[in-house]
């Protein structure tokens, strides 16, 4: 099976050599780290000037936009769960991913059209459906054209070239900026251009319904000839033979195993901090200078880019629950530096590190994780489902934290954070512990 | 459909690479040879005459931020108070927003940086020389000096996740100039919420108005989807909210009332500018229909001004002003301006 399993990526035209092809990823994997570069530089280009052409360019004031915040993220939460069961309905990942792409892309020349804080809601509510919808049906094509094996790598070669576009859009953005001053449309027509050709390479590079989701079975390999086009009616495709509805999405909560990754996910997601409070948590507590606060991110990013494909690689070998589990212990780490915050001038990098280690060590693990114990025609809704939790879970935690933050203070709302992280960890330690059948794939 | 081939492929993304390309090289290119274009003089535009220095003493002038298109845009341009429409003298010194009184001036800029915005606090002399530079964490929005010219404020947003997410906060500063000590927040100052003491992670300041004593001063809270107007001490570092439903106040210069704007619906972006008596907090709604998103200035006791932007115009902005009574019309004091500072 295994020697079957590893031929697979070879035949999508990586690697060429069975001996090579753990290390390589499939081409479906390249091309969708590639769309979601191109997309990244085009959306991290627009939110990059976003607020100076609001204040700048428009004359408006950007506040209005927070209030909205709590809605789009729960909205955003909900179509990424409706996005994955409809691409496993139709049977048909890229198509809806595809719109994802489409839809985010289309809202950047919209940009151009609204002037005043209401439309620009909307646009900036549509990009993220757009990005809500194609999440789950990109992870599942990433799973479905990937080996179980060399699963946790190719989602972090995907993660890398992701947030690798998240780091160069906003360096575009300004590059435009003082070549053209004021060139806020420039900046948004560019973003359009560049959006659309992330959706092209998505439409020519990423093979459509039915061909690279066999690669994972033996079975389907045999059936499928490596170089022809599968027919999507083909009655030979276990894949789009079987048909999929809501009871049966709604049955992914019968499996064990995903049930625990699902309740790990979200116990987790309750103790995780979000990204604005630990940038603010840093800023206050090392007291950073002001130029550096919007500086952060790109710490975090940076090393999110640099350790995501060696640390996918390393759950591959040793597992993925020990690296996901690793990853939520570096964040308690970084926690346990906010609170101490012992006079080093290193320690803004180290807490940034090590913050940009959990993510390469957890966000493209956990899919690689869920797709094992995922049948293939619920993969995406399987996804959906965990990644929807995790969102909630998160956005939960949000609200807890500030509350907490209010009654008793930074420091203590962070160590109670720290306290419930190292709980949910060993609970999930023990949940996800793994089960004699699947030794050595599970997470 | 029929499959495309590789080859096919290749050639479909190397085109479509190149269109892409070229338009996008277009509209930069276009956007740059704009930009150059509006460098020169316009036709037709308020004249920016090199007619002598700008001073930031007091002599009955009124400077404030040209948005005339041309070699002078965004500079800190300066004419008669009484002739507001006369040419205006350049002072070479471009800025986000300004303000100024008794001789100091607060001028926040932006520029764009390799990865990041690079947003700056300057505190200018009264030749506009450069006292001392401020770091910014986010992009400026509101600025002020108190009558005495001792202190400043300025107000900036700050973006918070990277990843397309739209949240956004305040942060308001105070410096004194005499011992350029800051304060970088006042989130740190204690709150009194009607009454009693108040704590939330949501606190927002903005729009910070000095009264005359060198200590006290108003700005706006917002907290829990609402706004409040603060009145509080540098000395003490403490606020007490007055009235709620106030956004960027600004004090009279004989201290008695205070112009601010007033949301006119809950989420939608919609200001209606009032005035507000301090001693009997009775609010009177000025003769302006339009909404009105900025920081109020006062030119005299009995005027208020404010920018407004220009009709049709993305990213140009005309200086209005109305009586601070409720009686009268809006009154164009300025086209192509923002941010005014009368010097008195």
């Amino acid at each position: 099976m295994y020697l079957a399993d590893r031929s697979a990526p070879a035949e999508a035209g990586a690697g060429g050599r069975v001996g090579r092809a753990r290390w390589a990823v499939s081409s479906t994997v390249l091309a969708l780290g590639t769309v979601s570069l191109i997309t990244d530089v085009s959306s991290e280009m627009v939110t990059a000037v976003l607020p100076l052409y609001l204040v700048a360019g428009l004359g408006l004031s950007p506040l209005g936009f927070g209030t909205l915040d709590g809605v789009y993220n729960g909205v955003s939460a909900l179509v990424q769960l409706a996005g994955g069961h409809i691409a496993d309905r139709v049977r048909n990942h890229k198509l809806i991913a595809g719109l994802g792409y489409g839809l985010s892309a289309l809202c950047k020349p919209l940009l151009l059209l609204a002037h005043s804080v209401g439309p620009l809601g909307v646009v900036l509510a549509l990009e993220r459906t757009g990005k809500g919808l194609r999440t789950s049906p990109r992870d599942a094509l990433i799973s479905l054209s990937t080996p179980p094996e060399s699963r946790g790598r190719a989602f972090g070669v995907h993660r890398a070239m992701d947030t690798a576009g998240a780091v160069l859009g906003p360096v575009v953005a300004f590059l435009i900026l003082r070549v053209a001053v004021d060139g806020y449309d420039a900046v948004f027509g560019v973003s359009a251009c560049v959006a659309a050709l992330g959706v092209l390479v998505l439409v020519l590079f990423v093979p459509g319904k039915g061909k690279g989701t066999g690669t994972a079975e033996p079975q389907a390999q045999a059936q499928v000839p490596s170089d022809a086009e599968p027919d999507p009616a083909d009655p030979a495709d276990p894949v789009t033979k079987q048909p999929v509805n809501l009871r049966e999405a709604f049955g992914l909560l019968r499996v064990p195993r995903l049930r625990a990754l699902t309740g790990c996910a979200m116990l987790l997601g309750l103790t995780t901090v979000s990204d604005a409070f630990v940038y603010l948590l840093l800023q206050r507590r090392v007291g950073l200078s002001e130029e550096w606060f919007p500086l952060l991110p790109l710490g975090t990013a940076l090393v999110f880019l640099l350790m995501a494909v060696p640390l996918g690689a390393l759950a591959d070998r040793i597992g993925r629950r020990l690296v996901f589990l690793a990853g939520h212990a570096v964040l308690l780490v970084a926690y346990a530096l906010l609170l101490w915050i012992p006079s080093t001038p290193a320690l803004p990098y180290l807490v940034l590190a090590l913050h940009g280690l959990f993510y390469a060590a957890t966000d493209g693990v956990l899919p690689a994780a869920v797709a094992d114990v995922v049948p293939e025609q619920l993969r995406a809704s399987g996804l959906a489902l965990v990644g929807t939790g995790q969102a909630l879970a998160r956005f939960c935690c949000s609200l807890a934290f500030g509350a907490a933050w209010t009654v008793w203070g930074d420091g203590p709302a962070l160590a109670g954070s720290a306290i419930g992280l190292l709980c949910c960890a060993v609970v999930a330690a023990v949940v996800l512990r793994p089960s004699p059948a699947s030794p050595r794939i599970a997470p | 459909m029929t499959p495309l081939t590789p080859r096919r492929r290749l050639l479909i993304l190397v085109v479509a690479v190149l269109l892409l390309g070229g338009l996008g090289t277009g509209l930069v290119l276009n956007a740059a040879s704009r930009d150059a274009k509006e460098k020169q003089p316009q036709a037709g535009a308020p004249v920016v005459a090199p007619s002598g220095r700008v001073s930031l003493t007091p002599t009955g002038r009124l400077d404030f931020l040209n948005a005339v298109k041309g070699p002078h845009l965004d500079e800190v341009v300066s004419v008669p108070a009484a002739d507001p429409g006369s040419a205006r003298t350049p002072s070479g010194v471009t800025c986000l927003r300004f303000y100024s009184a008794a001789g100091t001036g607060v001028c926040l800029q932006s520029s764009p940086g390799a990865v990041a915005q690079s947003n700056r606090a300057l505190i200018l002399d009264p030749d506009l020389r450069t006292l001392h530079t401020f770091p910014l964490a986010g992009t400026p929005s509101r600025a002020r000096v108190s009558p005495s010219g001792h202190l400043a404020a300025w107000t900036v947003f700050v973006g918070g996740e990277s990843y397309g997410a739209a949240f956004f906060s305040t942060r308001t500063s105070i410096v004194d100039t005499r011992t350029w000590q800051l304060t970088p927040s006042l989130e740190a100052f204690a709150i009194t919420l009607d009454g009693s003491s108040y704590h939330a992670t949501d606190i927002n300041f903005w729009g910070v108005t000095f009264a005359a004593d060198d200590d006290t001063f108003y700005a706006t809270l917002g907290t829990g989807g609402h706004t409040y107007l603060v009145r509080g001490s540098i000395a003490r570092h403490t606020v007490t909210t007055l009235t709620q439903n106030v956004e960027c106040p600004s004090l009279s210069p004989d201290g008695t009332r205070i112009a601010f704007k007033r949301r006119v619906m809950a989420g939608a972006a919609l200001w209606h500018e009032y005035t507000i008596d301090l001693r009997t907090m009775k609010q009177t709604p000025l003769a302006e229909s339009r909404s009105v998103d900025d920081q109020a200035t006062w030119l005299d006791d009995r005027t208020v001004a404010y920018a407004l932007p220009t009709d049709g115009t993305v990213g140009s902005q005309d200086l209005w002003s109305v009586p601070a009574d409720g009686t009268g019309k809006p009154q164009l004091v300025a086209p192509g301006a923002f941010s005014p500072a009368p010097a008195r």
